[in-house]
């Protein structure tokens, strides 16, 4: 069973880079609208593992997709910052009672899980996209991304989420 | 001393985010000085392999365009070639004996990014190929960056559609010279700056390269003045000008070399020197 997991979390997790650098990072829609599916890693990474273990995990998923888009340590640093803030995200969208019992995030109703995904998705392209950009000059291009990514994102995860749930 | 490591304990997981999250910080700060980020960029040996597999399969779909823009370039050099069969009789077919300051290889572009504010573009050759970092890149259009980080088989290319990219550029008409930047609204766009008042610009206006840097030589095209407004002091012009190039779809690509850079660049350390 435990073997199972790390497999499956292993598998994930080189899986969802490759499918974000080789095809979601070359979809560019309008010019500068980019989904990142990659976060779902952490976004269902099991409930109640270990915690030290997720934040490392994330920074090493987020610079695998520095080194191929040749940005620095935005994408590390932002992986860094929603794996670290979960626990709290987890609590004021699914209850206190979120790690007592295993809550599968597939069959919690639509509602809730959005909000989970919308607060992870925006926090991260907030971070992400605060260091790229980086200069007030373009604080409506840094707006702009944001808000068109992060809905981009958010369905795509929801999707992907609904798609290979186990019902 | 133990009540100090129940503290590291306890906070563990806030001390492990705090160390990483800096060291992410201090990545993307360097990365914002040119030639600094040397670990992390995709001149590297499992992402340059990837992607490397991944233009092999994708350069099917365009190989068509692909091979109309060569004959293009095929035609216009032949016809530039027939030009000098004029005026001189006795030329030497032997090219050994052309004397040209630059040196021109090609390469493929296996990664291209236009959609963030500090573009990259990762090519397949490297030092192997004698490749060296600040060589230019063009294509058969016109300019497309130079060279920044290198490895023994691929090399990284900092776009002109770069917050970080100053390209010395001119008028082609006037010699009146300035600088190229890129304010990130518009791949298809550049802006050329510090262009003197009195220079006399024209929409539709040629801009080429400046020749004043080691890096490309002169009269590279660039792209032609969309339009332009005089700047808040009024003392210079500030131009929109429509790249010849779709920096949104490149593919073969020729790296420029300088044979005379290290004469030039040790010349003008010594001038350093003396003062």
């Amino acid at each position: 069973m435990l073997n199972n997991l790390i497999f499956i979390n292993t598998t994930r997790f080189f899986l969802l880079i490759l499918v974000q650098v080789l095809i979601l990072n070359q979809i560019n829609l309008f010019g500068y609208i980019n989904p990142y599916l990659y976060i779902l890693f952490i976004i269902i990474y099991p409930f109640t593992a270990n915690k030290s273990l997720l934040i490392f995990l994330s920074f090493l998923l987020g610079l695998f997709i520095d080194f191929f888009s040749d940005s620095g340590g935005i994408h590390a640093a932002a992986s860094v910052f929603i794996a670290f803030i979960r626990p709290v995200i987890l609590k004021y969208s699914f209850g206190i009672s979120y790690e007592y019992n295993t809550i599968k995030i597939s069959s919690e109703d639509y509602l809730k899980q959005t909000i989970y995904v919308g607060s992870m998705v925006f926090l991260h392209h907030f971070i992400m996209f605060a260091l790229e950009i980086f200069n007030i000059n373009h604080f409506l291009l840094f707006l702009n991304s944001i808000l068109f990514s992060s809905i981009f994102s958010i369905v795509i995860i929801l999707c992907t989420i609904t798609l290979f749930s186990k019902k | 001393m133990q009540q100090i490591l129940y503290f590291f304990i306890r906070n563990k997981n806030f001390l492990l985010f705090t160390l990483l999250f800096l060291f992410s910080i201090f990545l993307t700060i360097q990365t914002h000085s040119y030639h600094k980020n040397k670990f992390i960029n995709s001149s590297n040996y499992i992402s340059g392999t990837i992607y490397s597999m991944k233009s092999s399969i994708t350069s099917y779909f365009s190989l068509k365009k692909e091979n109309i823009i060569l004959l293009e370039e095929n035609n216009r050099i032949k016809r530039k070639l027939e030009s000098y069969r004029d005026k001189i009789t006795n030329y030497n077919i032997d090219t050994a004996f052309i004397y040209s300051k630059y040196y021109f290889s090609h390469a493929k572009v296996i990664n291209n990014s236009y959609s963030k504010t500090k573009n990259k573009l990762t090519i397949n050759k490297g030092i192997n190929d004698s490749l060296k970092t600040d060589m230019g890149v063009v294509t058969s259009k016109g300019i497309v960056g130079i060279i920044d980080n290198i490895s023994r088989k691929y090399a990284t290319v900092q776009s002109i559609l770069n917050t970080n990219s100053q390209i010395n550029a001119k008028l082609k008409n006037s010699k009146h010279f300035g600088s190229l930047i890129w304010n990130t609204v518009d791949p298809s766009i550049v802006q050329l700056i510090d262009i003197p008042r009195l220079a006399p610009v024209k929409i539709g206006d040629t801009i080429v390269t400046g020749g004043k840097s080691t890096i490309f030589p002169e009269g590279i095209l660039i792209g032609e003045i969309k339009d332009f407004t005089l700047t808040q002091d009024k003392n210079s012009k500030y131009l929109n000008i429509k790249l010849f190039n779709d920096m949104t779809n490149l593919e073969h690509i020729h790296i420029i070399s300088n044979i005379d850079t290290n004469e030039i660049i040790n010349l003008e350390k010594e001038n350093e020197d003396v003062k």
